[in-house]
């Protein structure tokens, strides 16, 4: 499969990457020549076969619905990048 | 003999005798590390002399007071650096997580310090695990100690290196793909990852959620044994963690291994793999039948397919997992940004290095409408083949047995210019992730250029008493494990 | 041209769970920013998501009580998207096999019918948080205590046809919902939300025209009108020539109209697929039978009951059960001895009256089930009257004060004493002689006024039959003196 600029600019938007112009040439290249290699998994017929997603057979893990303390809230925020004693901080979302 | 050249459980042996103090092993370690640090930068945080000393006092007077803990008490360690250490710092060896401190601890942390773990730093890796020779750290390349101008292979190359170099006496790593096992085998150490959902991976900074599990590299496997014991077992944080018994893995090591079958895939020992190596796996595999187990060649028919699976299921849950690092709740975030979009877009494109955004491209190319089913959801049903291939083979088996790696440690830069062809370079180790099995790396001999050489023992699911059973035979015949660089530095 | 309005609806309903949906941290609501929080629920790297067994409960009762197929082996998947409002830039909810498919919710329609709207599917899924923007600092301030507040989302067949069949639909959900004890289905708190879809075609049509997706709406009267506003706006454009766009439109109360949200920037592309952190879940027979036996009986039913056990008429049976707080409230009353004709009229009469001067839902009374019951249990063994017994419930609703004693302190307690009354009778014939004459020249209407100065005298506490017994006695007596 041909990997176009526009199919590496739909990946980058959707996963919030900009390329510059270069990089984004040689990662459509990369790309085409990776996913041409996966192309091989084409040749096993699978169509019978279930996903599988998990690899043993845990199933139904829950747990009760009691209250346990939160954290505190000045160690969850001592991490953000712009500090404030109560909220993370982002730039405006309102539109 | 040095204290570093011991094993860990050798140490912690002297230790129980009260031959050696934590706080003298831990004044080793740290005077060790101080000269190696510089030569192979295994370490991306080292803790102050203080805290680690404090530490090692702590566990003197719990042993004082005559409490066993474990027999790796007082035994300085180090972690991964995407293991979770409350209070000092966990980068995964990324600009982009910046001087993030977690509010909270791993679960295998917590278990290690309960057992009395000295905690000496975090150890270099890979950018988020991503990787087969701990280059593309922020932190610049951890080097190999047999070689400083060759990578000590990834992710967990800090690990691997800070072993071999003596620096601590085993190291936690992260195996998604063989990040355990590769760089065990470049630098001549003994790793394990154990069946996956048998060590929590609370804590653990995911990769990918279905792949990763800890586990230890040490010198050996009885080492290997001695530290699975400390953290192997159900979680109640880690909903895929298994709620099976476990413990008891160092007691049974005897040695015996009469009757042991071991298959041989042929599909292993084909093209693309060096002559050398070749070589040094199949004389591992005669001493095995010399002492006494049955080894014999076998088919595995699935290794053309492992490496995409691997790269597809790998690289989805990887651009699912790192969409977190945005720059707003913790880690670093881009400057000169001009609204939200502009401040994910620039905080990540400069966070994050070039391999992690060649997978997360990738991972997100196979998501997106119109190619779930013909890649994610394909790889997924690849997958189960891979896993019936396996059980398949454990019908007529007890251990598999394969190279780890098809070369020994490649010259620094050297396989990064093309990343197709390092992707290949994983094929022996990936299968295991994929299936869910264990897998043991241990040293088995060097190349004409010294370089160690791993052979990979695989069980089957919760076979760990088995892969260390024959591990443990073939060192207690063998001594590649016991060589050390600085021993071959004085050659 | 004739249009017809097509509707689906999406609506989400909080779950009155103690817990998150992946972490133990509490759903309370309120509370200061950032405090309902822990690791897991802000998204820190290396946390993972432990499912709370009382909402899987939920989904599934839920599920039974839409008369949905419950999805034996279901997993949860990941969203993926971008926003702070969600930590993980990822939400975990249910796409490839949803808990419940192909429900059916039967509704009563305007012209009295009934007609079944189908459930396309429910699914869990833990909620986002909470974006303030702080104008001070012109930045937007992100607080989690919401996040991971588990939901399910129950979206709909596009089978309404009028806003009236959307609020029946509505008003059912919700008082099955609170019947289960699922949710609290409270509006204002927006712990039910919904999401109208909505197009036009010509009538008689079978193909869908382009719909809209409606937000932001929050009480009924909200949907009812924007679904006037948005059907009226689309069928003016397409009979202007011009097209529906396909998009995501805002209600505005104040404008009362609904308007375009800025296209996203992005395309839409979620890439669902199974969360690997989150093993599947395999719901057995037993335990749906073990579910199934502790559904309690619904509004329908309660109100059938009600008719044929107690004789209650279908309009009082249907007004009790409405309400699951007010059906519990009604029975518990009966149980406690009230004969169930009162107690429905009291209920009806005054017990609604006071909700809604007050401002109160039924759930949110003081007034407790006993103590109306002692108030009807007065009245009908004479110690208080009708008039009294309305001022004593006023006195106590509020704060469900004791009856006894406040009937006590003021002196209220009926005055059934024939001795005391026969005196008091003998002092008002004394003082009204006039009108005892008149009464005995034949004139009924004296009769009255004597028992309006007896009742006086004895502060209105007497009991009625006791005053009109004397009084007529003792007038007889001097009749045939």
């Amino acid at each position: 499969m041909k990997i176009t600029e526009e199919m590496v600019d739909y990946v980058s938007t959707l996963s919030r990457l900009k390329l510059p112009q270069e990089e984004k040439t040689r990662m459509a290249g990369e790309l085409e020549q990776i996913l041409a290699f996966m192309d091989v998994l084409n040749v096993l017929d699978t169509s019978e076969v279930e996903p599988m997603s998990h690899v043993f057979p845990v199933k139904n893990v829950l747990r009760p619905d009691a209250v346990e303390p939160s954290a505190d809230r000045a160690e969850l925020l001592k991490n953000a990048p712009v500090p404030d004693l109560e909220a993370f901080l982002a730039p405006k979302t309102v539109e | 003999m040095e204290l570093w050249e011991l094993t860990a459980l050798e140490l912690g042996g002297l230790i129980q005798k009260g031959e050696v103090s934590p706080v003298e092993a831990a004044r080793a370690a740290l005077d060790r590390l101080a000269g190696e640090q510089p030569r192979n930068n295994a370490f991306v945080t080292t803790l102050e002399e203080e805290q680690v000393l404090a530490r090692a006092k702590a566990v003197e007077a719990v042993l004082g007071r005559g409490e066993a803990l474990s027999p790796l008490a007082g035994v300085p360690m180090a972690l991964k650096d995407n293991i979770c250490t409350r209070g000092i710092r966990t980068s995964c060896a990324s600009k982009i997580l910046g001087d993030f401190a977690p509010p909270y601890n791993a679960t295998l942390a917590e278990r290690l310090q309960a057992a009395g773990g000295v905690l000496l730093g975090k150890l270099n890796m890979d950018e988020f695990a991503m990787g087969s020779t701990s280059e593309t750290s922020w932190y610049g390349p951890t080097r190999n100690p047999w070689d400083l101008e060759r990578a000590p292979g990834g992710s967990s190359g800090g690990a691997a290196a800070a072993v071999a170099a003596g620096e601590c006496w085993y190291a936690i790593g992260s195996d998604t793909g063989g990040s355990i096992r590769q760089p065990a085998s470049y630098c001549g150490v003994t790793g394990m990852k154990p069946t996956y959902g048998t060590v929590s991976r609370y804590g653990l900074i995911a990769y990918a959620s279905s792949l990763d599990q800890m586990g230890p590299l040490a010198r050996s496997a009885a080492d290997c044994a001695a530290v699975l014991d400390l953290v192997m077992g159900r979680d109640r944080r880690d909903s895929t963690s298994l709620d099976v018994p476990v413990g008891g893995l160092l007691t049974s090591l005897a040695g015996d291994i009469r009757g042991l079958r071991i298959g041989l895939p042929a599909d292993c020992f084909g093209e693309g793999l060096d002559g050398e190596v070749r070589a040094a796996v199949l004389a591992a595999a005669q001493v095995l039948r010399d002492r006494g187990a049955v080894v014999e060649e076998c088919v595995l028919p699935i290794m053309n397919y492992v490496v995409p699976t691997y790269y597809i299921i790998a690289s989805a849950e990887a651009s699912s997992n790192l969409s977190r690092f945005d720059g707003v709740k913790y880690g670093w975030r881009a400057e000169g940004y001009e609204d939200l979009t502009d401040l994910y877009e620039k905080t990540r494109t400069e966070g994050f290095g070039a391999e992690v955004k060649r997978r997360i491209l990738l991972g997100t190319f196979v998501l997106s409408t119109g190619y779930y089913d013909a890649y994610y959801k394909k790889a997924l049903q690849v997958k189960a083949v891979i896993k019936e291939a396996y059980d398949a083979a454990f019908q007529q088996y007890d251990l598999l047995l394969t190279p780890v790696s098809p070369t020994t440690a490649p010259r620094l830069g050297e396989s990064l210019k093309d990343p197709l062809k390092m992707y290949l370079s994983d094929i022996y180790t990936v299968p295991l992730n994929l299936a869910g099995l264990p897998g043991l790396s241990m040293p088995c001999g060097f190349d004409g250029q010294g370089l160690p050489i791993g052979a990979q023992l695989i069980g089957p699911a919760l076979g760990e008493a088995k892969v260390l059973a024959a591990a443990h035979a073939f060192q207690l015949e063998t001594d590649y494990h016991r060589q050390s660089s600085a021993g071959k530095e004085a050659c | 041209m004739p249009w017809e309005t097509v509707i689906g609806l999406e609506t989400h309903v909080e779950l009155a769970t103690q817990t998150k949906i992946f972490c133990s941290c509490t759903t309370a609501f309120g509370g200061e920013p950032n405090t309902h929080c822990c690791p897991v629920c802000t998204g820190m790297p290396g946390t993972l998501p432990v499912v709370n067994e009382k909402v899987l409960e939920f989904a599934v009762k839920a599920g039974l009580a839409l008369n949905g197929e419950i999805t034996r082996r279901c997993k949860f998947d990941r969203k993926n998207y971008f926003y702070p409002d969600l930590p993980k830039a990822y939400q975990i909810s249910q796409l490839y096999l949803p808990i419940v498919r192909n429900g059916k919710v039967p509704i009563r329609t305007e012209s009295g019918g009934e007609k079944v709207i189908r459930i396309h599917e429910l699914h869990m899924e833990e909620d986002a948080g909470k974006l303030v923007h702080d104008p001070w600092i012109d930045q937007t301030r992100c607080d989690y205590n919401r996040c991971g507040v588990p939901l399910i989302e129950i979206v709909t067949e596009p089978d309404f046809r009028s806003a009236e069949e959307v609020i029946a639909y509505l008003e059912k959900l919700r008082s099955t919902l609170q019947y289960l004890g699922v949710s609290d289905c409270k509006m204002q708190e927006g712990s039910l939300r919904c999401d109208v879809n909505l197009s036009v075609r010509p009538a008689g049509s079978q193909d869908l025209g382009t719909r809209t997706e409606m937000k932001n709406l929050n009480s009924f009267k909200a949907i009812a009108r924007s679904i006037a506003y948005e059907s009226r706006r689309q069928i003016e454009a397409l009979e202007e020539g011009k097209r529906v766009l396909q998009e995501t439109r805002r209600w505005d109360e104040n404008k009362d109209a609904t308007f375009a949200m800025r296209s996203k920037e992005n395309a839409q592309d979620y890439r669902y697929f199974p969360d690997p952190d989150i093993p599947p879940l395999e719901l057995t027979e037993e335990y749906l039978d073990r579910l199934r036996a502790q559904i309690p009986e619904m509004a329908e039913k309660k109100a059938v009951r009600y008719q044929t056990q107690w004789g209650l008429p279908a309009y009082d049976a249907q007004m009790l059960t409405g309400e699951k707080a007010l059906a519990g409230f009604f029975e518990e009353t009966v149980n406690l001895g009230a004969p169930p004709k009162q107690a429905s009229n009291w209920i009806m009469g005054e017990v609604l009256r006071r909700l809604s001067a007050d401002g109160l839902e039924a759930g949110e009374m003081a007034l407790t089930p006993g103590t109306l019951a002692r108030i009807i249990a007065l009245v009908q063994e004479g110690k208080i009257n009708r008039n009294t017994a309305v001022k004593v419930f006023d006195a106590v609703f509020a704060g469900d004060g004791d009856v006894d004693a406040y009937i006590r302190e003021h002196g209220l307690e009926q005055v059934s004493d024939a001795g005391l009354v026969g005196q008091v009778v003998e002092q008002v014939l004394a003082a009204n002689f006039k009108s005892v004459e008149d009464y005995l020249g034949g004139k009924e209407k004296a009769f009255g006024f004597l028992v309006g100065q007896v009742m006086r005298e004895l502060k209105g506490q007497a009991s009625p039959q006791v005053v009109n017994q004397t009084l007529r006695e003792r007038l007889e007596e001097k009749k045939s003196m």
